[in-house]
């Protein structure tokens, strides 16, 4: 099975995935670890720290998400391993 | 492949915008119409009474309309629900009774601390899109121990799996049993075990006729019902005190009020600054251990748990299963955007009507809930005015002015009494009890489903009697349906724990037990069965020992950690045993490898027709 467009394929698959778990982990922990020194900065009224957990870390996961299955789907098609559109 | 016989359905598929739009202006015409009613002068309980049993009509009529004598949409609705309605029914099937009713007021409680479920709870989606779903999908799969089977050869790992599957599910779904219970003897009063099997019946009725397409459709007509009954509320809420009806916008400034009513509670001796957990203040109740480890237990939970994952089993495509989770995840943040402003409207209504109020003139909704068990004033159940002025004068406060420490609010309250508290008319409190019945109900369908089709298709068809007709598997699913309810009801009408407990707990016992094999069976080849059974049995056992030690064996914690994170120790132990041992073993067989690099590949169908067949020839 292992042909050489199918071992590019699933490098930049790999790509994809890993650039994505790192965003995900960037705003689903990292930037909390900082809680105290944003809620310095106030956002729309909220303290900045607060907001990234109420609202902003999950408006960044839903366009991740989005973006994701763009990429995927285009590099899915470059190699030719994407299904047929119906 | 994907493209089924036709079930008698394609128009239905064809003209669902037309169908959910004629449902959602139905629907909005209803809740008018109750308005209009209660305007005339009919009576709070009657209306109370036509919400809920006209939505759990149309639910039930959804469930009969949907009946299939196909194994292929009962098992997965034919795959072809559009990428958009399966967000929409994920969502649904995802938040749940401890989303709707619980997590606002746990936010009320918790303050910042609580954000550890908003995050916990949207982020895994990610994890979903990225790791699993796509995969899962392509392999084409009835039931998530059908991969593990394929994938690690065999009974053990599908029995390993059914395993996970049901503990996790079985504990959820007691939650939603729970919750159900809880709503309907406030609205209907009715005992609360009553309630219980009440609730269970038209959960039965919406799932067992027409399995996955059933409960598909219904839990559509759910997130509808469910989204508007949360929104409205706090959208009228915010119009009314900001004059802007975009709560999640306008909270910020009720979390200002909040900060500086705090203070001035501690200046009028209302509080204490000892004892004060400021609202905005990060890790008042959980430490940053915890708070991360909650937040990865959740996040990693909900990439491992069966109800979700089959979800994604019913799109047309592997393309349509990824824009799903994105969909899934934006339907799911419409809600998790507004707990919070949910959570600090009720905290500022509660501040500035009820504490520093003479305990003579407290509001009756106090009452109405005290009467339940659910508030407490001085440490009494506040039944009567009587009652608790006797318990407050021998805690010692003799002025009959209400302090903050003295007023307990259980959290399951917050939302189903939000109406009552800022005094909107009772046509609103039904609107959310029934939207509180729609998210329970839709999540306990999925969740019944989940164990039931595991109990069918894996333990009955797959390892008991291969040679079972169709016929014969779907009465045998519809059988096991009906038993699992019942065994989940009745341990709900005990009243274990509280309803977050118990499902961070399913959660943490899913992710312990599923995730490290379902991750590492689709992105590394060298992963083998011995690995994966060894990698389960370490991670699930250790999270269980955990949660049960903890919670009735009187064990201490260990390093702080609180049972709602038990994966925290159960996930690695998984992932380190299954890859040491996957290391020693001689690695897979080539057909073994070859089929995960046609499942990685999005095209050439499905890898198993109809969750039964051998791996297509490479």
């Amino acid at each position: 099975m292992a042909n050489g467009n199918d071992v590019s394929w699933w490098s930049r698959t790999k790509g994809l995935m890993i650039t994505c778990l790192a965003i995900w982990a960037i705003f689903s922990f990292v930037i909390h670890f900082f809680v105290g020194g944003l809620n310095e900065i106030t956002f729309l009224g909220f303290p900045l720290g607060y907001y990234m957990a109420a609202q902003g870390s999950l408006i960044v996961c839903v366009i991740l998400v989005f973006w994701f299955s763009g990429r995927q789907d285009s590099i899915d098609r470059e190699f030719g391993v994407a299904e047929d559109d119906y | 492949m994907t493209t089924q016989a036709d079930g008698g359905g394609s128009d239905f598929v064809n003209n669902l915008g037309k169908i959910y739009g004629i449902y959602a202006g139905g629907f909005a015409a209803f809740v008018i119409l109750l308005a209009i009613l209660e305007q005339v002068g009919v009576p709070d309980r009657v209306i109370g009474y036509l919400f809920v049993f006209f939505t759990l009509a149309v639910y039930a009529g959804v469930g009969i309309l949907s009946r299939t004598v196909l194994v292929s949409e009962y098992y997965v609705a034919g795959r072809r629900v559009p990428a958009l309605y399966n967000g929409m029914a994920s969502a649904a099937d995802w938040m749940s009774g401890a989303s709707f009713v619980g997590l606002a007021g746990s936010l009320y409680i918790l303050g910042y601390d609580g954000l550890a479920f908003v995050l916990g709870w949207t982020g895994g989606y990610v994890l979903v899109a990225v790791l699993v779903a796509p995969y899962l999908r392509k392999f084409g799969a009835y039931t998530v121990p059908d991969f593990l089977a394929a994938r690690f050869g065999g009974h053990i790992a599908r029995f390993l799996g059914i395993i996970v599957l049901f503990c996790c599910s079985f504990t959820y779904v007691t939650a939603q049993i729970y919750a159900t219970g809880i709503i309907a003897s406030r609205f209907l009063g009715v005992e609360f075990e009553i309630a219980v099997f009440v609730g269970l019946l038209c959960i039965l009725l919406c799932s067992m006729l027409g399995g996955m397409r059933a409960v598909t459709w219904t839990q559509v007509a759910q997130y509808i019902v469910l989204i508007v009954a949360y929104l409205i509320p706090v959208v009228i809420l915010s119009a009314q005190r900001y004059g802007v009806p975009v709560p999640q916008l306008m909270y910020g400034q009720a979390l200002q009020e909040i900060a500086g009513l705090e203070k001035q509670f501690v200046a009028e001796g209302l509080a204490s600054a000892e004892t004060l957990k400021p609202y905005l203040q990060p890790f008042t109740t959980y430490n940053p251990l915890n708070f991360f480890g909650l937040i990865l237990c959740l996040m990693i939970g909900t990439a491992s748990l069966p109800h979700l994952l089959m979800r994604f089993f019913t799109t047309p495509s592997v393309r349509d299963t990824r824009k799903s989770v994105g969909w899934s995840l934006l339907f799911i943040v419409v809600l998790y955007f507004t707990a919070p402003a949910y959570a600090a409207f009720a905290k500022l209504e509660v501040y500035q009507t009820v504490i520093g109020t003479s305990i003579d003139a407290l509001p009756s909704w106090i009452y109405t809930y005290g009467n339940l068990g659910l508030v407490q004033i001085c440490g009494a159940d506040a039944t009567a005015i009587d009652a608790i002025k006797a318990a407050c004068f021998s805690a010692g406060n003799p002025d009959g002015i209400l302090g903050l420490s003295e007023l307990s609010i259980d959290r399951d309250v917050i939302v189903i009494a939000m109406p009552e508290i800022a005094g909107l008319p009772y046509v609103i409190a039904g609107l959310v009890a029934a939207g509180g019945l729609a998210a329970t109900l839709s999540t306990a369908d999925g969740l019944l489903l989940a164990i039931a089709n595991a109990l069918s298709h894996d333990i009955y068809y797959k390892m008991v009697d291969p040679h079972a007709s169709t016929a014969r598997r779907l009465t045998i699913a519809r059988l096991l349906l009906v038993l699992v309810a019942i065994g989940a009801a009745w341990l709900a009408s005990t009243r274990p724990t509280d309803i977050l407990s118990m499902v961070a707990w399913a959660f943490s016992l899913a992710a312990a037990g599923n995730f490290p094999a379902l991750v590492l069976g689709v992105w590394w080849k060298r992963c083998t069965a011995a690995g994966a059974v060894a990698g389960i049995v370490a991670g699930f056992g250790i999270t269980l020992f955990y949660v049960i030690m903890t919670q009735y064996g009187g064990m201490g914690e260990w390093f702080g950690i609180k049972n709602i994170s038990a994966a925290l120790f159960g996930l690695p132990a998984g992932v380190i045993v299954m890859v040491a041992v996957s290391l020693l073993t001689p690695e897979p067989s080539k057909e073994i490898q070859d089929l995960v690099d046609e499942l990685r590949r999005p095209r050439g169908g499905t890898l198993i027709n109809g969750g039964d067949a051998r791996p297509k020839a490479a």
